[in-house]
């Protein structure tokens, strides 16, 4: 419903209630990544542990989500169990739409359930069920039972942890109506050590749309650009996955832990084209979502002699393809669907999970680890090895893997490799695209290639001007706060122009919010960093592995002197952003 | 008359567009309920989606157990008129339907598809259409370029 304050549902899982709170700010805050950063200044302990029952986990929407198509995103809001400080993770599906409809600006959740349990909410309902028969259960499983125990198909959205949320796995995800994550940052363990399973959020609500002509317009162009123009067809068409055989062709694609950034042959096992030609079953979409860029792969599988059969569906994209195609040395795309779907099975993200069990694979190669640690054999190209590692990470079966699921790097610390630990901020991106990226990824807020546009920059020729490209990142992330409090895909930061949003936001009533959009999205930049700091971030103390200046990409090596510079800049400018007086005022 | 036709929900993704489309645009409301189209899988996503709408019974059982002449026939080939003034929101219509088509609000109003077609060209793939019974095409063979 279009309102001015935030209506925020408070579950506490401990004394199993629940508190409707209305709170003000949306001028300031907007919805999404500001309204998430606001409710952990409010609930959150920067300085308790990520662990602590008192630390929400909270999944925000924004003002335009529902009313606009690609406004179909949810920011989950959390202290992360891999760096114990605030992060930010995003996921679309049926999320962003059913809280709208379930009316709730945000969901907070507090506590800890004494057992396993589901919580379900909608406009008239909040029930929390136990559901110890539930715990051990993998993604999919959990999935179709929480189908059957309550109502609703097709009009909620359905969130769950596998295995490896419960575990405590440092990269955890959240699973999202089967094919959207919040994957990184570990939202998964937060769910986990609340003891909540999964949570259905029925979307049963039905509102009033604004009188006149003035939204029904807005809404029509934006359609109309989305559907009827060029701008989002390479998502639809062979996807993100259009890219691996792009950056590979640019020396930028990570194989075999970064040891090379391109390979001529396996690249056509695993293109996006080969992807499209031999493995796409389908597409589906967020809801809301006319663009549809979830590509669906067949994965027959023989199981029995006789000719047995089994098929499944796992959803590709750019990121599951380097991490688990690429970065393991796999040539074969249906090797690599296989290694999607037990990580999925097992709740892990894949980029954390791809790139943990790649520098795994290298250490065992060097002889830093054995087959006593990784309990299996490991090495690059090999899928059998990787699918038994996959499930060793999900259970944490011993002492390696447990300490593997707590981060590549402090698994590597401890095994003497963190020369070859492909880690920036968390397990890479998959863009060994040169400078500007390591340095973005490495500092940046949510440790993602979808903080600024590094990638793309690396991609092009630039100038070596430090200062030059930290105020582009500083202006980018301003900017994707904006459309991160909206809360829309950063798929359609194309259409959703600054101005677009203005207008979008004035035809549903929001005048005030429309004329502080530009201050609103820095502040809330400030905000992120504040609380970022606050739970304990030393941006100096940032490094860039040795792996990332050995490298060769289509500018040639690495310039290290000037990757040093920049990343020096960058970390003194987010120290200046993040810094408490900054609070209301010019940082 | 022309009567609306999920017909190649086969390659629906589900995003909902039609739904939020005939809220929006028939209804005024933002909704995936209040709709006379609306979009579910078939039992989790992995297994596709299908359409719970009117298939344009004729006659149509809703209209006959209709006590106010709410919900009435169309002139021919199926399918219903509806005047709301007239709604007693008794939900007589909602359990009449065979295909569990009709939706209801919080506040009993029913929502049922009136073939008007206005979601027809939100949909990406062409899943709907609005055609002549004997015209329309529900098995579309060729490749759309």
């Amino acid at each position: 419903m279009i309102r001015s304050d935030f209506r925020v549902m408070l579950v506490d899982l401990s004394a199993r209630k629940t508190h409707i709170e209305t709170l003000p700010g949306r001028e300031t805050y907007l919805g999404g990544s500001g309204l998430a950063a606001m409710l952990f200044e409010k609930y959150g302990d920067p300085a308790a542990a990520y662990s602590d029952p008192r630390q929400p986990l909270i999944f925000a929407i924004g003002p335009l989500t529902g009313y606009y198509p690609l406004m179909s995103k949810t920011v989950c809001g959390f202290l992360s169990p891999y760096h114990g400080q605030y992060a930010e993770s995003h996921a679309g599906g049926r999320s962003a739409l059913a809280l709208r409809f379930a009316d709730m600006d945000a969901l907070v959740v507090v506590g800890r359930a004494s057992v396993p349990c589901v919580l379900s909410i909608g406009t008239q309902h909040m029930e929390i069920k136990d559901a110890p028969f539930l715990w051990g259960k993998d993604v999919f499983t959990t999935g179709k039972m929480v189908r059957r125990m309550f109502s609703g198909s097709g009009h909620r959205s359905i969130l769950r942890i596998g295995p490896a949320g419960e575990n405590g796995c440092a990269y955890a995800c959240i699973n999202v109506d089967t094919y959207r994550h919040f994957g990184r940052l570990g939202s998964g363990a937060v769910m986990g050590a609340k003891n909540l399973k999964a949570i259905a959020i029925v979307g049963d609500g039905s509102f009033p749309l604004p009188e006149g002509k003035t939204y029904a317009r807005d809404f029509q162009e934006v359609y109309t650009q989305l559907t009827e123009t060029s701008m989002m067809s390479k998502y639809h068409d062979l996807g993100t996955a259009g890219n691996v055989a792009a950056l590979n062709e640019l020396k930028s694609l990570p194989w075999r832990n970064l040891q090379a950034t391109t390979d001529p042959e396996r690249i056509n096992g695993i293109s996006g084209e080969k992807f499209a030609k031999d493995m796409l079953l389908r597409n589906t979409a967020c809801s809301g979502c006319p663009v549809g860029c979830i590509h669906i792969g067949y994965l027959r599988e023989k199981f029995m002699a006789d000719n047995r059969y089994l098929y499944r569906q796992v959803a590709y994209d750019y990121e599951p393809i380097f991490a688990l195609g690429s970065m393991l040395g796999m040539g074969d795309g249906f090797g690599v669907l296989g290694l999607m779907d037990c990580v999925e099975r097992e709740g892990l993200d894949c980029m954390s999970g791809g790139v943990a069990l790649a520098w795994a694979t290298e250490a065992l190669e060097k002889g830093l680890i054995t087959e006593a640690e990784t309990l299996t054999p490991l090495a690059f190209g090999e899928a059998a090895g990787y699918k038994a590692a996959i499930r060793h990470l999900g259970a944490g079966t011993n002492e390696f893997y447990r300490l593997l699921a707590q981060g590549t790097l402090k698994a590597a610390r401890h095994y003497k490799g963190e020369d070859f630990a492909c880690v920036l901020g968390q397990e890479m991106a998959g863009y060994a695209t040169g400078e500007t990226f390591f340095v973005s990824e490495s500092l940046s807020f949510r440790h993602s290639h979808l903080d600024s546009s590094a990638y793309s920059a690396d991609q092009k020729k630039q100038d070596k001007d430090a200062a030059k490209i930290v105020a582009g990142f500083v202006q980018d992330e301003a900017s994707r706060c904006v459309l991160t409090s909206m809360v829309g895909c950063l798929f359609a930061r194309g259409v959703y122009t600054e101005e677009r949003m203005k207008t979008a936001l004035i035809s549903l009533g929001y005048q005030g919010v429309a004329e502080n959009l530009t201050a609103a999205g820095e502040a809330i930049q400030k905000l992120r960093w504040r609380l970022r700091l606050r739970s304990g971030y030393d941006p100096l103390a940032a490094r860039i592995p040795k792996r990332y200046t050995e490298i060769v990409t289509w500018k040639g090596p690495i310039d290290t002197v000037y990757m040093e510079e920049l990343r020096q800049a960058y970390a003194a400018r987010l120290l200046a952003l993040g810094r408490e007086e900054s609070a209301g005022a010019d940082g | 008359m022309k009567t609306f036709f999920a017909a190649r929900m086969d390659r629906c993704i589900g995003c909902q567009s039609c739904s939020l489309a005939c809220a929006r645009l028939v209804h005024k409301r933002l909704s995936w309920e209040t709709a006379g189209i609306r979009i579910g899988s078939s039992g989790g996503i992995s297994t596709g989606f299908e359409a719970r709408v009117c298939l344009a019974c004729d006659p149509p059982p809703c209209a006959a157990v209709c006590p106010t002449g709410s919900i009435t026939p169309r002139k021919k080939d199926g399918g219903i008129k509806q005047d709301r003034k007239l709604c007693i929101r008794c939900g007589k219509c909602v359990k009449a339907c065979p295909v569990d088509a009709i939706a209801v609000d919080e506040l009993h109003n029913p929502y049922i598809c009136l073939h008007c077609g206005r979601c027809v060209p939100f949909c990406p793939h062409n899943c709907l259409e609005l055609a002549e019974k004997s015209a329309a095409d529900l098995i579309q063979e060729e490749v759309e370029e």
